[in-house]
């Protein structure tokens, strides 16, 4: 679970090269600080990833370390998404327990999350969500009673807010 | 994933045909085209289809007898002439060895340039024979590093390496270039010569756009802060150095004469003989430096960065000072200290600005009066002077002593290359360093055995000049078999070895905050005899034991131009470095020499004149 006091996420547009993850990773690893979550891919700029990192920092050390990340060559840009600001979204895959009458309460789950069945088994469901962070981790709360196999989530992506001049 | 640079089409000069060239033809073309005069290095395996077209190449070649040797030559040569230094080595071991010259580099933003041979591209990963991951390793010790995966890349990245290492904050670059990518015999190897503009490196550079511009605003601001202070200290640190910006720190500093300190790193950026200059600051700094630092109520740090080894106790750091911290590495303004006015710029084009500034308001005459300020530092420059005992007859020698003769009886324009610990510290008291560029050490990652080789280097930068390797017994011992580089290469760099038989610095802790319980520190003066050993490695070598012999010894030495020369002077090794604020301790703390304290000790009488100061 992700404290949300301290956590900051950063979203890093980087020159799509190999080794760019590890300079990345590695400024954080130096000073003992973890990522909580990380998620990379391309963006619509052929060449360019975004790097999205969700780190559980003070806010002090974090403005050493988003000046640090600044002089890599490879990054371009960073932009702190303030999560009142920002629009973010994870996905969750999970295995879980679904036998006789929790079968049908995991289902209904599901749907009250607006989550959907990816597999089906005789004793186990696999459902996909993808919702906020906070949402995955009511989710994971509400299914654990029921025998989770397996769970995989993505880390969080963010992109800041429309401005609407509103 | 792309990982090419290499524009679409190679663009040809006056619509001749492209000339043809290998991957290792082109490296070496692309350094002379770079400037490169020299390179410090060693051959193995990998990088063996880079050497060859060395013998055509009008670059002059050093070999090093280890490959951190390189290393630091490079750094040595940087120091001295503030061109990159260019360091070329093959994979596995060669380039783990030259790992702590980078990390050196790195540290003291030392413009270099490394090329380390590697395992072919179809071998990496496999654990092959002499394969390190090199990238990895030197990710966190290089400004920048890349893996160069194809030969018509060759010239991009080490424009782009030239670029990185020189422009912005400098420091060391590495590129690692697998053998199959500069094999002649690859047919893949082969491409057509281009050489990229300087629009294209910085195209291809997106994310590196240094500010060396100050801001005018934060500048106007800061010249203000100047003219209003009445206890102004000008903190000059390296950066002031690596931007060239000796000439119009003098004319700040005279213009409002200010006092000025200049830390290790940054040691004849301001020269000590000026009656501004008050010295090294800082854990060996002397009392006025230190203290005037303390008392303070408005510091200018110049391309300085509130390192541990100048602030003391960070709390008790200069408590009354406001501060105007200028910087090109952005990430170092607030990062120990917070300034009160940061600006991000090159310190050469931010003071001069400042200078503008400071005339168009008014000048001199515009500022308050420093005059009590300035009487004050002079009252502790009288009273608190670097001292030293001068030896008893028939005594070990004092290495002051023998650095002050040193000084005296070398040219003025003396270079001096120092390693790291006690003799670092009394090279940097005790010598007077009058022009910049004249000092040369290992001041952030602290590297023992630095000395010898970083003087080889600067003395093939700057061959006109008198180069004096001032070494520890210690120190030496980690890189002395260079010598036998200058031997061979005939560079006359010459050695003076303060021997006093011990990892001196480190016994100087152990006597003062580990009840005199020696470990492990313990060299002999006589194993190895420094005399044999220099003569052996094709040097000149003498030794000396008594103060009479100091002088015609050191002579000699100056004399000698065809050789390297070492001196192996016998120093006491009862001799501990003074002043010295103790590790975790505020700087007021600071001791001048045995046991005496002035701020402690001495308070009831000094009460008067330095509360008056603080407040």
């Amino acid at each position: 679970m992700i404290d949300e006091v301290h956590h900051h996420v950063l979203s890093v547009l980087v020159e799509d090269k190999s080794g760019v993850l590890a300079r990345v990773a590695g400024l954080f690893a130096r000073r003992g600080y973890n990522i909580e979550s990380l998620a990379v891919a391309p963006t619509s700029d052929p060449g360019l990833s975004r790097i999205t990192i969700t780190v559980n920092v003070d806010t002090a050390p974090l403005e050493q370390m988003v000046k640090q990340l600044n002089k890599l060559v490879n990054v371009l840009k960073i932009t702190e998404l303030d999560p009142r600001h920002s629009v973010e979204r994870e996905l969750m895959l999970v295995t879980v327990q679904a036998d006789g009458a929790g079968r049908r309460e995991v289902i209904e789950l599901t749907q009250v999350f607006n989550g959907r069945i990816l597999d089906v088994g005789h004793h186990a469901v696999t459902i996909a969500l993808d919702a906020r962070p906070d949402r995955l981790d009511t989710f994971e709360t509400l299914l654990t009673p029921y025998g989770v196999t397996s769970l995989q989530r993505t880390g969080r992506v963010a992109l800041p807010k429309i401005d609407n001049g509103a | 994933m792309d990982t090419s640079d290499t524009p679409a089409k190679p663009p040809t000069t006056d619509g001749a045909a492209p000339e043809r060239i290998n991957g290792g033809q082109a490296l070496i073309r692309a350094l002379e085209l770079e400037g490169t005069d020299t390179i410090f290095g060693l051959p193995g395996g990998a990088i063996l289809p880079v050497y060859d077209p060395i013998l055509d190449s009008p670059i002059r070649h050093i070999l090093v007898r280890h490959e951190q040797g390189a290393g630091h030559m490079a750094e040595g040569y940087a120091h001295a002439t503030g061109r990159p230094g260019v360091a070329m080595v093959t994979s596995g071991p060669a380039a783990t060895n030259i790992v702590t010259p980078l990390c050196d580099a790195y540290m003291d933003s030392v413009p270099m340039v490394c090329i380390t041979g590697q395992v072919g591209t179809k071998s990496l990963g496999t654990d092959a024979f002499q394969e390190a991951d090199t990238v990895g390793i030197t990710r966190s010790v290089t400004k920048h590093n890349e893996l160069v995966t194809a030969a018509a890349d060759i010239p991009m990245k080490v424009r782009q390496a030239f670029h990185l290492a020189t422009t912005g904050r400098p420091g060391p670059v590495l590129l690692d270039i697998p053998k199959d990518v500069v094999d002649p015999n690859n047919p893949d190897a082969w491409f057509d010569w281009y050489w990229p503009t300087d629009d294209e490196v910085r195209a291809s550079l997106p994310g590196y756009r240094p500010t060396t511009t100050g801001h005018p605003r934060k500048i106007r601001e800061a010249a203000e802060m100047i003219l209003a202070a009445e206890r102004p200290v000008l903190y000059v640190g390296g950066g002031v150095l690596k931007a060239r910006a000796a000439e119009v720190l003098r004319e700040l500093a005279e213009l409002l004469q200010i006092p000025v300190v200049t830390t290790l790193m940054a040691r004849g950026a301001f020269p000590d003989d000026h009656p501004l200059c008050l010295g090294m600051p800082g854990m060996h700094g002397n009392y006025t430096a230190v203290t005037a630092m303390q008392r303070s109520d408005l510091l200018v740090a110049l391309g300085s960065r509130f390192d541990d080894r100048v602030t003391g106790k960070l709390d008790e750091f200069s408590p009354d000072a406001k501060v105007i911290h200028v910087d090109i590495d952005p990430a170092e303004l607030g990062k120990v200290r917070n300034a009160n006015v940061p600006i991000v710029g090159d310190c050469r084009q931010v003071i001069e600005a400042l200078v503008a500034d400071v005339r168009k308001l008014g000048g001199a005459e515009a500022a308050t009066d420093i005059g009590a300020w300035r009487s004050t530092v002079s009252g502790w420059q009288e009273k608190f002077p670097l001292t030293y005992e001068q030896s008893e007859p028939g005594e070990l020698l004092k290495p002051q002593f023998v650095l002050e003769q040193l000084r005296d009886l070398s040219p003025e324009d003396t270079i001096v290359a120092s390693g790291v610990g006690q003799h670092q510290m009394w090279a940097s008291q005790f010598w007077t360093f009058r022009h910049p560029y004249t000092w040369i050490n290992s001041g952030g990652l602290g590297t023992m055995g630095f000395s010898v080789p970083a003087a080889i280097g600067a003395k093939v930068g700057m061959p006109g000049r008198t180069v004096w390797s001032v070494d520890g017994d210690g120190c030496f011992q980690m890189t002395a078999q260079e010598l036998v580089t200058a031997a061979t290469e005939r560079i006359p760099v010459k050695v003076a070895i303060l021997n006093n038989a011990y990892l001196g610095m480190v016994r100087q802790w152990q006597e003062m905050f580990y009840e005199e319980r020696y470990s492990e520190v313990y060299l002999s003066p006589d194993l190895p005899d420094y005399v044999k050993w220099a003569e052996a490695m094709g040097c000149v070598a003498f030794r000396v034991e008594s103060p009479e012999e100091v002088a015609p010894t050191i002579r000699k030495a100056n004399e000698i131009d065809d050789r390297p020369v070492v001196i192996e002077f016998r120093t006491d090794s009862a001799e501990k470095v003074f002043p010295m604020v103790p590790s975790g301790k505020g700087n007021d703390e600071i001791v001048v020499s045995q046991g005496v304290v002035p701020n402690v000790a001495a308070a009831p009488h000094d009460a008067d004149q330095a509360e008056g100061v603080a407040q």
